[in-house]
């Protein structure tokens, strides 16, 4: 069949896909006073299009900044404020100031769905296509069963249309940025991804690779001529973007204060909750949270974190190809989420390790459902199993560095530790569902849960770096068409 | 491979399982697992505490009693009859799983299905092949996912018998075939409608084991005993079903309800059949007749003047049409199909032809049909098309237009995505799977047209519609609209249909001159 209408079928049943789950419980369904996340959306809506600019951000006594106020950048104020028209059009007592509050019917639940889904279709999907066909390898089918594996990945569909937010709008123009990057349009994808910045904070996590790779492009061009010239374009984009981003806030320094504030909230300590990060698994060891005082945190956390991403960042820099740019992206997103400071789990958009999540929004069935029907696909339509050869993985280097353990076939070791990792996952889930937790260890299940992603995390985090480091610096001929 | 269809579709079903809708079949079946379970045998065809009184023959009471011993380790409260309109989280759960669980029997019919159809030599990849299409048009059968797992039926479990015993009788085994399609007659008698090209194929081909050689019948080739153990299957499987029930003396009681007098011609919505056609045509007339003043307002019956599609649709200028006039209708609407099947009998795919097109028959000629019905027709005929050509193209028109006349089941807000999603996928993929398989376009333009007047037809109904000024007016034109366009395209495939079996009627007469 063409290749067309197949993607078409895919995009048609991952649309269908997310339709679906939308149609079950959202975050903070029914439970007052605070809610969830899909009254904080609602929240901003109101806060959007009745206050003026300037008092967005700030304590008022109309803008109570304890009740979800806004704590993303400005891009998802505009953004809110667009839905705001659209939801004054057909029932402005979604949008009425204070009246508004904990405003849930079945009307506005399609409302802000529709919302989702418009936002998807008209941003990360393309990307996700573009992105399968243009920059990712094999035949035609190949690729379009890689549009079928992301579109229906669990994490993305179960947080954006079940918990609810809007994660496919920023990771959208990220990969708006990345395809844009890969066809060579350097200026264009430092510009959506400034945009994609802009929108959500968390993209910081993927910032230093983009940077790390325009640098060392423009490097690379030899910066007494073309490479200068490349860097002063990107430089005057970003600027230019991020003015035009803030505009209504350049007018007064204490705005941009207030909003830097709002976006990085540095009094709330390391951690909150059970995350599978550094911190939270060395909370069970050792109390770190008690140990150190709110400032040391920071700066160890701080600290950390730039010394997880340095030796991919480097490497980048030296060598900015695309292939290098995908694994530092990988890289730098995991260093961030493990090291840094106050990050919820709902970073990683990894469903496995969000189920306590999930189980809490009323999400179980869909979180089965979608995993079970990711892994299928991905499994059946990638081959996953196939490529699991040593040489596929790119396991070289660890063998160097195993060199005094008896030979074994890595590749098949890497097989049963998957198997083994979701059967571990399977379980975790059953049990954190249908059984009751000792008295003593009330957080048992959600722990578990968090330390067992977190040792997958950290993991992941050395395969990528070993990966990534261990690629020679001047490619060979041959090399070249491999590592796209 | 197809092992991986299965649970490709299974996994997607569940799906839905997560969204309940408010459709009056959920509580029919939960009515009838509660009646089955708390009440002794002889009370259940007189039970009527609710409104959706057991009205299927007693082999799928049996069924429910079953499944209401499943039931009681969900929730105990729905089995108890008084409990009306009884919606547990529990309750949902165990029905959607049910309905899911049961599909395995569909899931095994498609593979068994699938088996069976003839492909062209040379390899074509695994998308390309016949069977597969076969198998994904069956098992993602839009209407199939809509009416059984949104709407709520088990109409899986039931076609999957159907196909079951389509797929033996194509492989020659047909004694299960007809043991099958038995057991569906007493789970749901619907299918009497295509009992006649069961009895008339199964008395032809298999009671009279040789043909003459111009393709006659040869009375001298009757086998009694093929008759006797077909005969044996029907009593038996009727014994086991209606036995209890004769033996209390309720078999009247039970036939009062499989066969309860329904008011009206078409039911709430006009299914897209002849009368519909009809009824248009009866309104458009009146209308016409009081504007040319040849007629007085005051002197035509009142329903048809004031409202739209109410059930008791009285006929101001056409005669009126009576329940035995839709029977001689469709007696005489398959009476040919059937015929050439006895007289020159094409093996089990003329069978299956005649057996789609009694189903289609019945669905445009039948009393009180529910749009539902059109599957009947539709899936038995996904095994043809991907066989013919000429059939792929009829199919294509049957089953979209068919697929459409659906809509109006879901309407709400929140099903309207689904709807629109879930028809553009099975569409897009009917078309192209098919037109690959048969090299070129199936349709010429007028049928492309006006399939594409589909698309303007919904945006009328659904945007168009709701924001205009006769909402509230004429609150019936979505409905009308729908249907009359739908009968227009189920009409003209029917035709197709037929004349491309009489056409082969008439190729194997001339083969034997």
């Amino acid at each position: 069949m063409e290749n067309w209408s197949l993607v078409s079928i895919c995009v048609l049943f991952g649309l269908t896909a997310r339709w679906a789950v939308s149609l079950n419980s959202y975050s903070g369904a029914g439970k007052p006073p605070m809610f969830g996340d899909y009254e904080a959306q609602r929240h901003w809506q109101e806060v959007t299009y009745n206050l003026p600019v300037h008092e967005w951000y700030f304590n008022t006594t109309d803008n109570n900044l304890n009740y979800w106020g806004l704590d993303y950048p400005p891009l998802t104020a505009y953004h809110s404020l667009l839905c705001a028209h659209v939801a004054k059009l057909i029932n402005p007592d979604w949008v009425e100031l204070h009246a508004s509050r904990g405003h849930e019917s079945y009307g506005h639940k399609l409302f802000m769905r529709a919302t989702v889904l418009v936002a998807d279709l008209l941003i990360y999907i393309p990307a996700v296509v573009l992105y399968s066909f243009y920059l990712s390898e094999g035949s035609n089918k190949k690729k379009v069963c890689t549009v079928l594996c992301i579109l229906l990945y669990p994490g993305l569909i179960l947080i954006d249309y079940g918990h609810f937010q809007y994660n496919s709008i920023s990771l959208g123009l990220a990969l708006w940025g990345v395809v844009v990057l890969g066809l060579g349009w350097d200026v264009l994808g430092s510009l959506a991804f400034v945009l994609s910045l802009n929108y959500k904070q968390m993209e910081l996590y993927h910032s230093l690779p983009f940077f790390c790779y325009l640098l060392g492009k423009c490097f690379k061009q030899g910066l007494a001529g073309r490479g200068l010239f490349l860097l002063v374009k990107i430089a005057v984009t970003v600027l230019v973007t991020f003015a035009l981003c803030w505009l209504p806030f350049l007018s007064d320094p204490g705005q941009i204060l207030q909003v830097v504030h709002r976006l990085f909230p540095v009094g709330r300590g390391l951690f909150e909750d059970k995350v599978a990060n550094t911190w939270c698994s060395l909370n069970v060891l050792i109390k770190i949270k008690t140990i150190l005082s709110t400032d040391t945190q920071l700066y160890f956390s701080l600290t950390t974190t730039l010394l997880a991403i340095l030796p991919s960042s480097i490497k980048l820099l030296m060598k900015p190809t695309l292939w290098q740019f995908k694994l530092a992206l990988v890289n730098s997103s995991l260093a961030f989420f493990l090291f840094s400071f106050q990050v919820h789990e709902k970073s990683i958009l990894l469903p496995a390790f969000m189920l306590p999540l999930f189980l809490k929004d009323g999400l179980l069935v869909p979180y089965v459902v979608t995993s079970l029907a990711f892994l299928f696909f991905s499994i059946y339509l990638l081959s996953a199993f196939e490529h699991c050869s040593e040489d596929k993985l790119r396991l070289g280097p660890y063998r160097r560095l195993l060199i005094c353990m008896p030979r074994m076939d890595l590749g098949r070791v890497t097989k049963w530790k998957f198997y083994f990792s979701i059967t571990a996952m399977a379980g975790l889930s059953f049990m954190s569902v249908a059984l009751a937790p000792p008295d003593q260890l009330p957080d048992l299940f959600p722990l578990l849960v968090s330390v067992f992603s977190y040792l997958h995390f950290l993991g992941l985090l050395l395969y990528f770096n070993i990966v990534q480091i261990a690629e020679p610096l001047q490619s060979v001929r041959k090399n070249q068409k491999k590592s796209n | 491979s197809i092992s991986k269809v299965h649970c490709v579709v299974l996994l997607t079903m569940t799906v839905f399982s997560g969204y309940f809708s408010h459709s009056t079949d959920f509580e029919v079946h939960r009515n009838w697992l509660a009646i089955t379970h708390s009440l002794p045998v002889s009370k259940w065809y007189h039970e009527n505490t609710s409104e959706w009184t057991l009205d299927y023959p007693p082999l799928f009471a049996w069924f429910e009693y079953s499944l209401s011993h499943v039931a009681q380790h969900f929730d105990k409260e729905m089995l108890v009859v008084q409990n009306l309109i009884y919606t547990s989280p529990a309750t949902i759960l165990f029905q959607r799983l049910s309905v899911i669980v049961t599909d395995i029997v569909f899931i095994y019919a498609v593979k068994e299905c699938c088996r069976s159809v003839r492909e062209e030599k040379g390899s074509k990849d695994l998308l390309g092949h016949p069977f597969f299409i076969l198998a994904a048009l069956l098992l993602w059968n839009f209407g199939l996912l809509i009416v059984d797992h949104i709407h709520f039926q088990y109409n899986g479990f039931l076609f999957g018998i159907l196909l079951l015993s389509v797929a033996r009788h194509l492989q020659g085994r047909h004694l299960e075939g007809a043991l099958l399609f038995t057991v569906l007659l007493n789970l749901k008698h619907i299918y009497l409608y295509i009992a006649p090209a069961y009895g008339i194929f199964l008395l032809r081909s298999y009671c009279f084991t040789k043909d003459n050689t111009d393709g006659s019948v040869r009375w001298s080739s009757f086998s009694p005993v093929r008759l006797v153990a077909l005969g044996s299957i029907v009593i038996s499987v009727g014994a086991l079903s209606f036995g209890p029930f004769i033996a209390m003396g309720q078999l009247p009681q039970v036939l009062s309800r499989l066969f309860p007098f329904k008011r009206g011609l078409c039911h709430a919505y006009w299914a897209p059949n002849v009368w519909a056609l009809y009824n248009m045509v009866d309104k458009a007339l009146s209308v016409l007749g009081v504007r040319l003043k040849l007629l007085d307002v005051a002197k035509l019956p009142k329903a048809s003047m004031t409202g739209g599609l109410v059930q008791e649709f009285q006929h101001s200028i056409l005669p009126s049409v009576s329940p035995s006039i839709t029977l001689i209708c469709t007696l005489l609407s398959i009476m040919p199909a059937v015929l050439s099947i006895w007289c020159r009998p094409r093996g089990a795919r003329g069978f299956l032809r005649c057996l789609v097109v009694c189903a289609l028959g019945s669905f445009m000629f039948g009393w009180h049909v529910h749009e539902k019905a059109i599957l009947m027709a539709i899936l038995p005929f996904s095994i043809l098309a991907v066989e013919s050509r000429e059939d792929a193209g009829i199919f294509l028109m049957l089953t979209t237009t068919g697929h459409y006349s659906l809509f109006p089941l879901l309407f709400t807000a929140a099903e309207l995505p689904i709807k629109v999603l879930l028809m553009l996928l099975f569409t897009l993929y009917s078309f192209t799977s098919l037109k690959k398989l048969f090299r070129g376009s199936l349709l010429n333009p007028l049928e492309t047209t006006y399939l594409l007047g589909l698309v303007a037809v919904e945006i009328l109904c659904e945007v168009v519609y709701p924001l205009s000024p006769w909402q509230h007016t004429l609150p019936f034109v979505p409905l009308l609209v729908t249907s009359v366009y739908c009968s227009l395209g189920v009409s003209y495939s029917f035709i197709r249909l037929y004349v491309s079996l009489l056409r082969q009627h008439g190729t194997d007469k001339h083969k034997q001159l």
